[in-house]
């Protein structure tokens, strides 16, 4: 709380005490009138002072002044009316201040909150040049020098590790809580904190361009990009405001004309003046004003802590209506790596064939050699004797790689042929077929078919979930679009449970695709449902722009993606998307609510006020109570752990 | 040329006029007031000299909203 809020307090507390103290005091007349003057003007001084220097600036439906005409006027009728009634009016000052001051301590907090969530801006690199280490401000490095970063510290600016290895902590970024290894030669992003080791890289960016500025960029400028919800409630208070004013003075001045000139019932000016009064209290618009862009605020803010990104408030209304979803394959739904995913019809165990083949391998650089090697590192992990020794080069001989067939090599006394089919035709084995998809390296031992190993990209662990997960918040179509070949395709497809594929498609296709699936969904809804799609960013620029809502995924740090996205995921679990639309849902349903709330309370106070049943009182909690409510309700946006 | 600056201002509503106010100012093309990070993002026109325009914002921010305050 800073001193002018405290100060705020200091005058609504004493103003507070003042008006209690008065009513237990025994006065009538004019003493009356002053001394209920003073907790009056302790209390809104700032606020008469600013109606005065508004209407010199001819802004005149302003809240100050709406507030100075209803408590002077309530203030005036109890002085000739003769009813001492002054209460009313200082106590309407005193709500409005309060609600002043709650509003602007709430969103100060909230401020302070989401800007804490996205804590990754770093202060200071630790610049090394001719051996010498120095602080600097991140902005003065350049390109290409030499930066040290300490277990604790926050690293800078992107670049590439030259020295050390070390365990970052990437949830700030991510909202990831495994901690990521990485060792020379990784490159690694700022906004990561270093946990571990003490780490030498070289920058790849500058400062400005580095990962962790280009997020905190895209988030501050997020809520710039208004909603329609936004938009409507700027245009409905513009509009709002003069409407309840000039209905206030109808109310002040046609019923008691109609009462005494038509009816003849006499002139009770009194009266509608009193109601009108209650009117201008009530038509204030700030409790709307203020909870619709701090809902959004608070969406983004507790989006971004999730690891979602989302650009603006209105592709978060956009992916809150999503209710078709197509996907890229590679990359996206599939790890995009190969790895080995199957060994049939071998004559010896598994592990053991693996073992022969990725020892008959072990001099070739080919990825499938490397998917073979990983696949046997990883089964024979932890048991006893390195697995390194076992297929290192030396015990491997006598090495022929046969271009477009395989390779044949020696090892451990056997002639190994590991290779395509007609490697096998050629070392005179009977290859044998496969029912899965994928690609097929077949072995054979000393001239004797020995099996096949299956290898294929792999579906990420939580992709069929994810697409179940969608399907469960109500996305009622997904399309698979993939340039890979129509098996493949299809069998994804049918594993992940996806509804659609369009195979073989060039990225123009995907363009065309995405075009024929936008304009069907607007056909079908009329616009109410958007159409989103998910990317890996890299070549899918073109599409993601197309889409309603463009999600790219893994993104971190591909330039490309975060440009051309409009959410952006920030590691690579296909489980966030349908986490997004959770947390887009959860925000706009609280938008609605406020939006619904903060009206329909202020309608029905405006006719209870009108037919008289609602005085002051009620009228300021339709003011500052719904402010109150609704700037509590907004808030919520912000937990979206469990979404 | 588009350029950040922080401002202080109270209320969410008071934010939209500010921001109404340094649209309608000479030199500015466009305006965007962010209430939530306290920012005022400008984009001037070719030929307007921002430190010129942003005297005028001011002024016409201060009238809309005297309590307002824009960090040149």
């Amino acid at each position: 709380m800073n001193k002018k809020k405290r100060k705020m307090l200091i005058r609504i507390i004493i103003a507070a005490v003042l008006l209690v103290v008065l009513h237990f005091l025994k006065t009538d007349g004019w003493v009356r009138f002053v001394l209920y003057l003073i907790p009056y003007l302790i209390v809104g001084y700032d606020i008469l002072f600013k109606a005065g220097k508004n209407i010199l600036n001819h802004q005149v439906f302003d809240e100050c002044f709406l507030m100075t005409v209803a408590t002077i006027g309530a203030i005036a009728l109890a002085l000739i009316s003769k009813s001492g009634d002054y209460t009313e009016a200082v106590a309407v000052m005193l709500f409005y201040q309060t609600g002043e001051l709650f509003q602007s301590y709430a969103v100060g907090k909230s401020r302070r909150n989401i800007t804490d969530l996205m804590d990754i801006r770093p202060d200071y690199a630790n610049l090394e040049e001719d051996g010498q280490v120095q602080k600097v401000d991140p902005d003065e490095v350049e390109v290409g020098s030499i930066i040290l970063v300490s277990p604790g510290e926050k690293i800078p600016i992107d670049g590439v590790i030259v020295e050390g290895s070390s365990y970052l902590n990437t949830s700030a970024l991510t909202g990831e809580s495994v901690p990521r290894s990485v060792r020379e030669g990784d490159e690694v992003i700022s906004g990561c904190i270093n946990t571990s080791g003490l780490l030498r890289i070289r920058t790849t960016k500058e400062f400005g361009e580095s990962t962790a500025s280009r997020i905190l960029d895209l988030v501050e400028n997020a809520s710039s990009r208004k909603s329609r919800s936004e938009n409507f409630i700027t245009k409905f208070a513009k509009y709002y405001t003069p409407a309840v004013c000039y209905s206030a003075l109808a109310l002040a001045v046609i019923p008691p004309l109609v009462s005494g000139l038509v009816l003849g019932t006499g002139f009770p000016w009194g009266t509608w003046i009193y109601r009108a009064l209650t009117f201008l209290v009530i038509s204030c618009p700030c409790a709307l004003v203020i909870s619709i862009p701090l809902s959004f605020f608070a969406g983004l803010g507790g989006a971004s802590q999730e690891g979602v990104l989302i650009k603006g408030s209105n592709y978060l209304e956009a992916l809150s209506k999503t209710r078709t979803v197509a996907f890229d394959k590679t990359g996206t739904m599939t790890q995009g790596v190969f790895r080995v995913s199957g060994v049939h019809h071998s004559i010896y165990p598994d592990e053991e064939l693996l073992r022969l083949a990725a020892a008959a391998e072990s001099y070739s650089s080919h990825p499938i050699s490397k998917s073979l090697r990983e696949a046997y590192l990883s089964l024979a992990g932890g048991e006893g004797t390195s697995p390194e020794d076992l297929i290192s080069g030396d015990q491997v001989t006598d090495v022929e790689e046969i271009s477009g067939h395989g390779v044949i090599a020696t090892f451990e006394g056997k002639r190994i042929a590991c290779g395509n089919s007609r490697l096998m035709t050629r070392v005179g084995a009977e290859p044998m077929d496969c029912h899965d998809t994928g690609t097929l390296v077949h072995v054979a031992v000393d001239g004797r078919y020995a099996g096949h190993i299956l290898i294929s990209d792999q579906l990420k662990p939580n992709a069929a979930e994810a697409v179940q997960a969608l399907k469960k918040r109500g996305v009622s179509r997904t399309v698979m679009l993939t340039g890979d070949s129509a098996e493949v395709g299809e069998h994804v497809a049918a594993q992940l449970g996806i509804d659609e594929v369009r195979t073989e498609l060039l990225p123009e296709n995907k363009v065309e695709e995405i075009e024929r699936l936008l304009s069907e969904e607007a056909s079908a809804s009329g616009g109410k449902f958007k159409v989103a799609f998910v990317g890996d960013g890299i070549n899918d620029a073109p599409v993601l722009s197309r889409a309603d809502v463009g999600i790219a995924m893994g993104a971190l740090g591909s330039d490309a993606a975060i440009e051309a996205a409009d959410v952006v995921l920030m590691d690579d679990d296909p489980l966030k998307i349908s986490k997004a639309i959770g947390i887009a849902r959860k925000c706009m349903r609280i938008v609605y609510e406020n939006i619904v709330f903060a009206i329909g309370v202020k309608l029905i106070c405006l006719l209870l006020g009108a037919l008289g049943i609602a005085g002051m009182w009620l009228a300021i909690f339709a003011d500052v109570g719904v402010m109150v409510i609704a700037v509590l309700n907004a808030i919520r946006a912000l937990f979206v752990k469990n979404v | 040329m588009k350029k950040t600056y922080k401002i202080d201002v109270d209320c969410a509503n008071c934010a939209n006029k500010m921001e109404e106010a340094a649209r309608n100012t000479e030199g500015v093309k466009d305006a965007v007031v962010n209430f939530m990070t306290l920012k005022m993002k400008v984009e001037f026109e070719d030929e307007a000299d921002p430190q010129d325009v942003m005297q005028e914002v001011l002024k016409n921010c201060k009238k809309v909203e005297s309590d307002c305050e824009i960090y040149l």
